[in-house]
């Protein structure tokens, strides 16, 4: 009982602690970002790893993730006679909660993993400490501009999940079951508003990366130097971000969609 | 990887993102299709807006020439007081009804405008005077089942 | 200028409540080879990093050409380390950038020379250590003494007045061995370097070295130059240099007596 007790607040402390240090790693790295406007390179180089080498799964998931909201949508929907309102449906859970929450939780597991693992690797191999020898500071030069390059690529990411989940139902919903076209966008168009819609959907992805990168950066950066070590700071980065993403869709929502 | 594709594949990946987001502005959106500096915005009073939400959209013959702007409760008459925002390239006489429908049996209200005869046009700051409230589902349920029992549904109801 | 590029005194490291050294005075002199040699565990890795400026010592001083590493910032910290290179064990090249990006890294991160001139920088810099055909190899595709090589290319780059080697001898096969060593010396030698060796490889260092600390136990055991050492009657550095099982340095972990650790004799 008492060691249970004395368990939890070492874990406690534990988790105290290592919240510090994340905070200090994330103020460290905004502190050190210039170097990301002077050499635009560096942060090209890593929107190309985390987001063009995200697209393909993000263009299909996102297609079907679509297609079956279509398909499920209708089946709902046609019950009530009310499958004009099939566009509503899809686009408003796409653009609000499935693109952003998909294409975050995605990203996490495909672009964050990555950078754990790489910067967990590096350190392993003291690449990070011979970078420090050689007098370049490694947040500036490895951790600001894998943040700012995830973090640009993320909202575009879960823009595109959307656009292509669209697709998917209008493909599925106006081309293979036959809901009329005219009233699918214009029932979408109606009900979906540019502000309050998709502008806070942008801005939801845009929190997910900061979440999802700084958790992928911390845990690399404070991996164990062993092959164990970053196996595990890897799949922590996996399920810390998830979390991370469904608990803040869920505050984010409540403050955005309180009422409307 | 050469510097070069790599800019190329960056290029054309932010390209696709902000095609994605204008995609999403424009054809789902339906983004500046109102703007608040192109429209004029006029009010009118309802007894009863039923499920009227902001941003409903104000039709007339159909099509959609507004949005519902604000709506509030008008505490000197116990009315519902609605700010429509029509866009600018609508003028209607100043004598135009307005009437909250439903499209279909259960979808979303809308509020429609019926044109009057007036040479006068509406103006920012307006009010509608005549103005038909919405239809509640209940009440007309009611009035149904009142009307076809009659007197004996009165007097048969408090009894039990 | 003064003599001494590197000079200890009195310096004492722990970590934690664990103490590494207890008491180090070390110098190093311009244009020599210093190895520093103990066995494994022994606090010769952390030397190195107390020199780089890493670790800060718990007590005593450390200076590098006459400037104390204790009270820099890290602004003069890295102003210092621009004018040292440090190998690592097992290399540590970037293994995201080709050979030539790596022996480029520091002239790119650090001056704005053009790219042609940083080309044929790099291009001697690779010459030097004789991988100058490799420059278009990914550091996987090397082999343990080539990467060590490309290594040693790309802490040159910046022409340091220092170079730390952290056991540059390690998992090699003899031949790559012997480059190694010569390849220490002659650069030493012909860029007017200052070459401190980390390492427990006797008698290929022993071929090189000016000077040799041997440090045990968190203190310099013996010291003096490979001919003195090699004749030197001290335990410890025999031991050592012959590579004799027990000694000084006992081959068993300090235990309880084995009798007692197996149950025998409870009397």
């Amino acid at each position: 009982m008492l060691d249970g007790v004395r368990k939890l607040g070492q874990h406690s402390i534990d988790g105290v602690w290592r919240l510090g240090v994340a905070m200090r790693l994330f103020a460290l790295t905004l502190l050190h970002s210039g170097i990301c406007l002077r050499r635009p390179q560096l942060v090209m180089r890593e929107i190309f790893t985390a987001g063009v080498l995200s697209l393909i799964i993000i263009v299909v998931s996102g297609l079907f993730v679509g297609m079956v909201l279509g398909l499920q949508g209708y089946e709902t929907l046609q019950k009530y006679g009310s499958e004009s309102a099939l566009g509503s449906l899809v686009a408003l859970s796409l653009v609000r909660e499935l693109g952003p929450v998909l294409a975050a939780l995605l990203f996490a597991s495909r672009a964050g993993s990555a950078i754990t693992a790489e910067i967990g690797l590096m350190k392993a191999t003291e690449q990070i400490a011979a970078m420090e020898m050689m007098a370049v500071d490694p947040i500036a030069r490895v951790v600001a501009p894998r943040f700012w390059g995830a973090l640009i690529s993320m909202p575009l990411l879960a823009a595109m999940f959307s656009a292509m989940g669209i697709m998917g139902g209008y493909l599925v919903g106006v081309v293979l079951i036959g809901v009329d076209e005219g009233s699918f966008w214009s029932q979408m168009q109606a009900a979906v508003d540019f502000r309050q819609d998709i502008l806070n959907g942008v801005i939801k992805s845009g929190v997910f990366g900061v979440a999802v990168t700084g958790i992928a950066l911390f845990e690399g950066y404070d991996a164990p130097p062993t092959a164990e070590g970053v196996s595990r700071a890897t799949t922590r980065t996996v399920v810390t971000s998830s979390l991370a993403i469904l608990a803040l869709d869920f505050v984010l929502t409540a403050f955005m969609f309180r009422g409307a | 990887m050469e510097r070069t594709t790599l800019d190329l594949w960056v290029g054309l990946f932010v390209l696709a993102g902000l095609g994605a987001l204008v995609f999403l502005a424009l054809k789902v959106g339906n983004v500046g299709a109102f703007d608040t500096n192109k429209t004029y915005a006029v009010s009118a009073n309802f007894e009863n807006i039923g499920g009227l939400k902001v941003k409903a959209p104000v039709k007339s013959a159909g099509v959609v020439v507004g949005r519902v702007g604000e709506i509030r409760f008008n505490s000197a008459d116990y009315e519902a007081q609605v700010v429509l925002n029509i866009g600018a390239a609508y003028k209607f006489p100043k004598d135009t009804s307005a009437a909250i429908m439903t499209s279909g049996l259960l979808g979303e209200q809308y509020i429609a405008l019926e044109a009057g005869a007036d040479n006068t046009m509406l103006a920012q700051g307006d009010s509608l005077k005549i103005t038909q409230s919405a239809v509640v589902l209940e009440n007309l349920i009611g009035q149904f089942i009142y009307g076809k029992t009659g007197e004996a549904g009165k007097s048969a109801a408090p009894a039990q | 200028m003064r003599d001494n590029l590197v000079e200890i005194r009195g310096l004492h490291f722990a970590y934690g409540n664990r103490p590494i050294l207890k008491g180090i005075d070390l110098t190093a002199r311009r244009g020599q080879v210093i190895a520093i040699m103990g066995s494994s565990g022994c606090g010769k890795t952390t030397l190195l990093r107390l020199i780089g400026g890493s670790v800060r010592p718990t007590q005593g001083s450390v200076e590098v050409d006459g400037q104390s590493l204790t009270g820099l910032d890290q602004d003069g910290l890295y102003r210092l380390r621009r004018r040292m290179g440090m190998l690592f064990q097992f290399g540590a090249l970037f293994t995201d950038m080709s050979v030539f990006d790596n022996v480029a890294f520091q002239l790119r991160e650090h001056t704005n020379l053009p790219e042609p001139m940083i080309r044929d920088l790099v291009l001697m810099k690779l010459n030097a250590v004789g991988l100058r055909g490799a420059h278009g190899l990914m550091p996987a595709e090397l082999s343990g003494g080539m990467a060590r090589r490309v290594a040693l290319a790309r802490a040159i780059a910046l022409d340091p007045m220092l170079i730390m080697y952290d056991e540059p001898f390690a998992g090699l096969d003899p031949i790559s061995l012997g480059v190694t060593g010569n390849l220490i010396r002659r650069l030493t030698d012909t860029l007017g370097l200052t070459s401190i060796v980390v390492t427990h490889d006797v008698q290929e260092s022993l071929k090189m070295v000016d000077y040799v600390y041997f440090i045990s136990d968190g203190v310099v055991e013996a010291r003096g130059t490979a001919a003195e050492i090699k004749s030197s009657g001290l335990p410890f550095v025999h031991q050592f240099v012959h590579g004799e099982e027990d000694g000084p340095v006992p081959f068993h972990y300090p235990a309880e007596p084995y009798g007692v650790d197996l149950g025998l004799n409870h009397a």
